[in-house]
C-alpha cells in the first residue's frame, strides 16, 4: 500500500466515525463539534485529491462560516438534549432513517460494483487557487457575475423582512 | 502578465436580463430616497416596457453566447416577453394592492424585477449551472416578496413554508445537476446529451433525472410536489400570489422543456412514462380538490395545479405539435390567471380580504365592470370558446391524440368537466345570489381595473385569433 492510499484509508475512516458522531450524539452542540471534524477531514481527502483550493474553502467556508452560524442557532434555539414532544414518533422515525439508510448503501455497492477506479494524470496547476480564478473569470464569467446579483438580492431580502416596521403599517 | 482570454460574447444576447437587471438596481437605490410608491411603480412600469420593446426587437436573432451556454433564440424571447408582460401587470396591479399595507415599494419593485431577471436566465440557460443561479435569483426574490406583508401573519406564513421547501427542492435540483455532471462530466445541455447517448453511467444519469424532476415538478406545482401551493398562494399578497401562478411557473416550464428536451432527449423512455403519470395525477388532484375550496384564492391555486397538469400533457406528446401547444396554453393561462387574481385584489382591502365564496354574493351587480371581466376568466380557465383557455385545450388535447395518447386526453377532458363545477360557481355567487347592499363607496382602483380589464382583452383576443399567437408559439418552440 502506497502512503497516499494509507493516509487516505486513516482520514476516511475518522470522517466517517465524525459523521457517525453528528447523528448520534445526544447533544446539539456536541454534534455540531463533531460536524466541524467531519469539515476538516474532508478538507484532507480534497488535499489528497490534489485540489488545495477546495481544501481552503472547505475549511474558510464549512468549518469557519457556516459551523459559526450553526452554533449560533443552537444557542439561540437553545435546544435540549431530549425533545419530550418527538418521543412518541421517535421508534417509527428512526427505522425509517435505518431503512433509507440501508437502500442508500445498497445502492452505492451496486453501482460501484465493476466500476473502475482511479483516474489518469492530474494536470501540473490542477486545482490551484490560480487555475480556479482563471476558470471562474473566463468560462464561467456569466455565472459568476449572476451570483452576484443573487448574492446582492438575498441581502436586500433578509433587510426587507427584518427592518423596523414604516410607521404608516402600524395600525 | 499574461492577459485572460474570454470567450467570445454576444452581448445582443444578454441585453433582455441586462437590462432587467440594471433596471432592478436603479429601483433598489431610488427606494432609498423616493417617498411616493406610485411614482416608483411608473418608474418600474416604463423600465419594464423599455425592455420589453428591446427584447420584441430582438426577434429573430439566434445565438449562443458565453461558450455555448447562454442562448438567444424564439423560444427564450417568447417566454421573455411573457415574464415583462406579466411583471408588468402585477406592476399595475401592485400599484393599488400596495396601497396601506406597510409594504416599502422601492424594495417591492426592486426585488420583482429581480425575479423577472432570474426567469429570463431559466428561459436562456443552456446549461444547468445557469438554471440553477436562475432559479435561485428568481426563488429568493419570491421568497421574500412573499412573506414581503410583514403586519399579515398568514404572509409570514407562506414565506416561511414556501422558503423551508423551496430550499428543499433546490437541494433535489443541485443533487440532481451533481449526479448528472458525476455521469456525463458536463454541465452544457448540448454536451450532456452527447455523452449520455453513449449510456457510461447509465443509473447515475436515471438517479440525476429524477432528482431534476422533481425539482421543476416544485416549481410549476405538479402533484405530488404540489402541498405547498395553496397555503402559499392563500397567504402571499394577492399580487405575488399572481406572480407565483403565472410567471414563477411559466419559468418552471421554460427551464424544465429546455433541459429535458435537449439533454435528456435520449432517456425519454425513462422519464415519459413518470412525466404521463404525473400529468394525470396533477390534473385530477388539482380539479378535485378544488371542488371542495370555499376560499376563491385558495380555489385558483388548485386550479393553477390543474392547469399545470394541462401543460405536462403536451410536453407528454411531445414534438412540434405538443410543444407548440404547451406554449400557446402557457400564454392564454397566464392572462386570464392573472386577471382572476386582480379581481380577488380588487374586492379585497386591507383588513378586509373578502377572499370566501359568500363574500362574492352580488358582486356581478355590484361591480359590474369586475363582474363581467371574472366570469370571462372563469369561462375561459373552464375552457369555453371563444375565449384562450378553450384553444389551449382544445390545441393540447388535440396533440396527445395524434400521438396516441388516448387516455391522457380522455383523462384531461373528463378534468375540464370537472373544473366546470367550481370556476361556474363563482359566476353562480355572482349573478344569482343575492348579496348584501353596498356599504358606503368604493375605493377607486384606477391601476388595478387597468389591468384586469388589459387581461380580458388579451383572454379574448388570444381565443378569437388564435392563428396568430399559435405562430408566436410554433416559431418559439421550433427554435429550441
Amino acid at each position: 500500500m502506497t502512503m497516499g492510499a494509507a493516509l487516505f484509508l486513516l482520514v476516511a475512516v475518522a470522517t466517517v466515525a465524525a459523521a457517525l458522531g453528528v447523528v448520534l450524539h445526544p447533544n446539539p452542540v456536541k454534534s455540531a463539534i463533531f460536524l466541524v471534524v467531519t469539515l476538516f477531514l474532508l478538507a484532507i481527502v480534497f488535499v489528497l485529491l490534489e485540489a488545495h483550493m477546495i481544501a481552503a474553502l472547505q475549511v474558510i467556508v464549512y468549518a469557519g462560516a457556516i459551523m459559526v452560524l450553526f452554533l449560533f442557532v443552537i444557542m439561540l434555539l437553545n435546544l435540549q438534549d431530549d425533545d419530550p414532544e418527538r418521543g412518541r414518533h421517535r421508534y417509527v422515525l428512526r427505522g425509517l432513517a435505518w431503512l433509507g439508510g440501508v437502500v442508500l448503501a445498497v445502492e452505492l455497492a451496486l453501482l460501484l460494483r465493476g466500476a473502475t477506479m482511479g483516474g489518469g494524470e492530474v494536470p501540473a496547476d490542477y486545482g490551484s487557487a490560480e487555475a480556479v480564478a482563471r476558470s471562474l473569470y473566463t468560462d464561467f464569467l456569466l455565472p459568476f457575475e449572476l451570483t452576484s446579483i443573487l448574492l446582492l438580492v438575498a441581502v436586500v431580502g433578509a433587510v426587507l423582512l427584518a427592518q423596523k416596521q414604516r410607521r404608516s403599517s402600524l395600525p | 502578465m499574461e492577459r485572460l482570454l474570454l470567450p467570445a460574447i454576444d452581448w445582443l444576447a444578454v441585453l433582455p436580463v441586462g437590462l432587467t437587471a440594471l433596471l432592478g438596481f436603479v429601483l433598489l437605490a431610488l427606494g432609498l430616497f423616493a417617498d411616493d410608491d406610485e411614482t416608483l411603480g411608473w418608474i418600474t412600469l416604463i423600465g419594464l416596457a423599455v425592455c420589453a420593446v428591446v427584447t420584441a426587437c430582438l426577434a429573430g436573432q439566434k445565438s449562443m453566447t458565453f461558450a455555448g451556454t447562454f442562448a438567444l433564440d424564439g423560444y427564450a424571447l417568447f417566454f421573455d416577453l411573457l415574464f415583462l408582460v406579466a411583471g408588468m401587470v402585477v406592476v399595475l396591479m401592485s400599484m393599488t394592492y400596495l396601497e396601506g399595507t406597510g409594504i416599502p415599494a422601492g424594495d417591492y419593485y426592486g426585488l420583482l424585477v429581480f425575479a423577472l431577471a432570474g426567469m429570463i436566465v431559466m428561459a436562456s440557460a443552456n446549461d444547468l449551472i445557469l438554471v440553477f443561479l436562475g432559479l435561485e435569483i428568481m426563488s429568493i426574490s419570491v421568497y421574500v416578496l412573499a412573506g414581503a406583508w410583514r403586519t399579515q401573519l398568514r404572509s409570514n406564513e407562506a414565506a416561511m413554508k414556501y422558503f423551508l421547501l423551496g430550499a428543499f427542492a433546490t437541494g433535489f435540483l443541485l443533487y440532481g445537476i451533481a449526479l448528472v455532471y458525476g455521469a456525463t462530466g458536463a454541465f452544457r445541455l448540448d454536451l450532456i446529451a452527447a455523452a449520455a447517448a453513449g449510456a457510461p453511467h447509465r443509473a447515475l444519469m436515471v438517479a440525476g433525472v429524477a432528482m431534476l424532476l422533481v425539482a421543476f415538478g416544485f416549481k410549476v406545482a405538479a402533484v405530488p410536489f404540489h402541498m405547498w401551493t395553496p397555503d402559499v398562494y392563500e397567504g402571499a399578497p394577492t399580487t405575488i400570489t399572481a406572480l407565483m401562478a403565472v410567471a414563477v411557473k411559466a419559468a418552471g416550464f421554460a427551464a424544465f422543456v429546455r433541459v429535458f428536451l435537449h439533454a435528456f432527449a435520449g432517456l425519454h423512455a425513462d422519464w415519459g412514462m413518470l412525466l404521463w403519470v404525473m400529468a394525470a395525477l396533477t390534473m385530477t388532484v388539482g380539479n378535485v380538490l378544488a371542488l371542495v375550496q370555499r376560499n376563491v384564492k385558495r380555489m385558483l391555486a388548485y386550479s393553477s395545479i390543474a392547469h399545470a397538469g394541462y401543460i405536462l400533457v403536451a410536453l407528454v406528446a411531445s414534438g412540434a405539435a405538443g410543444g407548440a401547444a404547451a406554449l400557446y396554453h402557457l400564454l392564454a393561462y397566464s392572462f386570464m390567471t392573472l386577471g382572476a387574481f386582480g379581481v380577488v385584489a380588487a374586492l379585497g382591502s386591507v383588513g378586509e380580504p373578502n377572499e370566501m365564496l359568500d363574500d362574492y354574493a352580488g358582486v356581478g351587480f355590484r361591480r359590474p365592470l369586475l363582474g363581467v371581466t371574472m366570469a370571462i376568466f372563469m369561462l375561459s380557465l373552464t375552457g369555453i370558446p371563444p375565449f384562450a383557455g378553450f384553444t389551449g385545450k382544445f390545441y393540447i388535447f388535440t396533440a396527445a391524440i395524434r400521438d396516441g395518447y388516448y387516455v391522457l386526453a380522455v383523462i384531461g377532458v373528463l378534468n375540464s368537466a370537472i373544473s366546470a363545477g367550481y370556476y361556474i360557481r363563482v359566476l353562480i355567487a355572482m349573478y344569482l345570489t343575492p348579496g348584501a347592499e353596498e356599504s358606503g363607496r368604493v375605493a377607486r382602483q384606477p391601476y388595478l381595473v387597468t389591468s384586469i380589464v388589459f387581461s380580458a382583452v388579451m383572454t379574448v383576443l388570444i381565443g378569437v385569433f388564435p392563428a396568430l399567437w399559435m405562430q408566436l408559439a410554433r416559431l418559439g418552440f421550433l427554435s429550441l
